[in-house]
């Protein structure tokens, strides 16, 4: 720590952040304060080169990361109904909105996108915990609708990639509804014949990871991603306990038989193509043909 | 003696004297003053009539909340009959803060399931309040298994505060409990039929709650969050639970609206707990109209529509 790192770098990341190349900007690591060249953190998907700390990313990352080359197409997702509830809290809820599509360009906390994974169609919906925590409303309710149809229509594996708190409560019973909505949008693909596989990141909790999240036919969870369905404070008031090191953690739900896997960010695309063209054999017509 | 909210603090002090009175009469004949009750009476009625209607809805919270009200034994033991309780989840444990069980509704063999919160000390420990562990989830699933394979019509009442927050329950996986339990509850080929008797909280409802009709007492409320929860995160403090209540919008009359729950079941004047058997004839009618339109309707069919209700919900 000195003042060039804390003063200096800071202030002129403001001044070269205004301009376009953040090249020459540094980052430093939540988990172990390591400076690292903020091109070579993107470079490495943001995970920490010195102690593996996966720092959260976008939608677009993911798509970039996870679809063969990158190439993929966005799906266009439903309007939904702009605060159905007239919400306001010390705040108004359309004022929290406009804030988060401001900061974010994006209209609610979900993208879906579809391109090949392994040479195979595959549909990818992901949540964007940098507009308003990832949170569950109509928006992403629908949008997980609209994925499920779409994987359906193209006989496509749809992955989920989490990230969220939870339900948003500004939608109060509406955010609720989510849950039995998004399982019978994920039941549709299951019903299909096709995958659903779940990417777990952190943070996945509450309503989330009660109803799509936990309903995969795999689910991969990226390191060290807190994971549950309570949050660790509401826990921690109600047994007035202190929890233990790791709970809540990916290692910790692999431990419990929660998940199927730990898969570091850098390797998840490989992972990902195995799985789904493991599944997909059926699908694929190489294989009808032969089978004939 | 029924328990008063504080909201109720008038009538509680006009039943008072209404009892003092009586009292006074009923030792010494020569004082006559019936007129003077008949008139106390008509006056407690007319405010426990005007406060019941315009209930807010934190006043509502407290009602759903009443230690009173019939909960899911006294619902078992007044519509049902033959109850045969079910219990544990074969994996791991009995979860009492859901109950169970093969019953007959009106003569007709039915799966009945509810939270039980409790009605004293000791029982409140035995049910946790009624907040379920995954065990009782996976019994739910397994129950419903058990419907499905003999056609049998689902009745859920739903009453908890919320599935239970600990390191137990998050050990063996409370989310994928809950996930599970609303699946196998939207899978089903027999009739479901939930209703909100008292609290409907969060997740831990949802998962008894994913039916082809959902009906709400008239008190009741079903909440993403509970009012001192969502206060205390977006207002950062809890007393501003009042607010929270009224803005989250968790009325029965309110879901009604949304066209989260389908119908409401009314209430005698004071509420369920002043007079549970009248409220639970009501509850008993809701739910065989409920089921008696869903006769004859194929498994596949009441679970396309099932399915279709749950999309529609919140759509422009
Ligand atoms: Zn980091
Ligand atoms: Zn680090």
């Amino acid at each position: 720590m000195n003042w060039l790192t804390d003063y200096v770098k800071p202030r002129l990341s403001k001044v070269i952040r205004k301009r376009e190349s953040p090249d020459n900007l540094w980052h430093k690591c939540k988990a172990c304060g390591q400076m690292i060249f903020h091109r070579d953190f993107v470079a490495a998907q943001k995970v920490c080169a010195n102690c593996g700390h996966h720092d959260r990313v976008g939608p677009k990352e993911r798509f970039e990361a996870l679809f063969d080359e990158g190439i993929h197409q966005k799906v266009d997702l439903p309007t939904v109904k702009d605060d159905p509830l007239k919400f306001r809290d010390t705040k108004r809820y359309t004022d929290r909105m406009k804030d988060a599509r401001n900061k974010s360009g994006d209209t609610d906390a979900i993208q879906v996108a579809k391109g090949k994974i392994g040479g195979v169609e595959s549909v990818i919906a992901v949540q964007n915990f940098f507009f308003m925590g990832g949170s569950m409303g109509m928006a992403v309710g629908e949008a997980i609708v609209r994925a499920a149809e779409e994987a359906i229509a193209l006989k496509a594996p749809l992955i989920m990639v989490t990230a969220a708190g939870g339900a948003r409560m500004q939608e109060g019973i509406l955010s609720l509804m989510q849950m039995p909505r998004t399982t019978v949008a994920v039941d549709m693909v299951k019903e299909a014949g096709l995958p659903y596989i779940v990417i777990l990141t952190d943070p996945t909790t509450g309503g989330v990871t009660a109803s799509y999240a936990m309903l995969g036919d795999v689910h991969i969870a990226e390191p060290g991603a807190l994971i549950g369905f309570a949050g660790p404070r509401v826990i921690e008031q109600t047994i007035r306990e202190k929890l233990p090191d790791g709970f809540q953690r990916s290692e910790y739900l692999l431990e419990h038989g929660m998940v199927d896997m730990v898969v570091h960010r850098h390797e998840l695309r490989g992972a990902l193509r195995r799985v789904i063209s493991l599944l997909m054999e059926k699908h694929r017509p190489v294989f009808h043909q032969a089978a004939q | 003696m029924i328990t008063f909210l504080d909201f109720e603090k008038p009538i509680a002090e006009l039943e008072g004297k209404i009892r003092d009175l009586r009292k006074l009469s009923g030792g010494d004949s020569s004082m006559d003053l019936s007129d003077e009750v008949d008139r106390l009476q008509s006056k407690r009625d007319r405010l426990l009539g005007e406060a019941y209607a315009g209930l807010s809805p934190w006043q509502k919270t407290q009602v759903a909340r009443h230690p009173e009200r019939p909960h899911f034994s006294d619902i078992v033991a007044h519509l049902f009959t033959d109850f045969t309780p079910l219990a544990g989840d074969r994996s791991f444990g009995e979860d009492q803060a859901l109950m169970g069980g093969l019953a007959r509704f009106n003569g007709r063999s039915v799966l009945v399931m509810g939270n039980e919160k409790g009605t004293d000390t000791p029982s409140r420990i035995k049910h946790n309040f009624g907040m379920s562990r995954p065990e009782g989830y996976r019994k739910a699933v397994r129950l419903m298994d058990l419907a499905d394979r003999f056609g049998l019509p689902v009745l859920t009442f739903v009453d908890t505060p919320g599935a239970y927050p600990g390191i137990g329950a998050e050990e063996r996986g409370q989310s994928e409990a809950i996930a599970k339990s609303t699946e196998r509850c939207l899978r089903l080929g027999v009739p479901v039929v939930a209703t909100i008797v008292g609290e409907g909280g969060s997740g831990g409802a949802v998962a008894l709650a994913a039916g082809n009709r959902v009906l709400m007492f008239e008190h009741a409320i079903y909440s993403v969050i509970s009012p001192e929860g969502c206060a205390s995160i977006l207002w950062r403090t809890s007393d501003k639970a009042k607010d929270a209540a009224t803005a989250l919008k968790i009325t029965a009359q309110d879901l009604v609206k949304l066209g989260v729950a389908d119908g409401i079941i009314p209430e005698p004047l004071g509420g369920a707990h002043r007079e549970p058997k009248r409220a639970l004839d009501a509850l008993g009618e809701a739910v065989q109209d409920a089921l008696s339109e869903m006769d004859g309707i194929p498994a596949d069919r009441l679970r396309q529509l099932r399915r279709e209700r749950f999309l529609a919900i919140g759509r422009l």
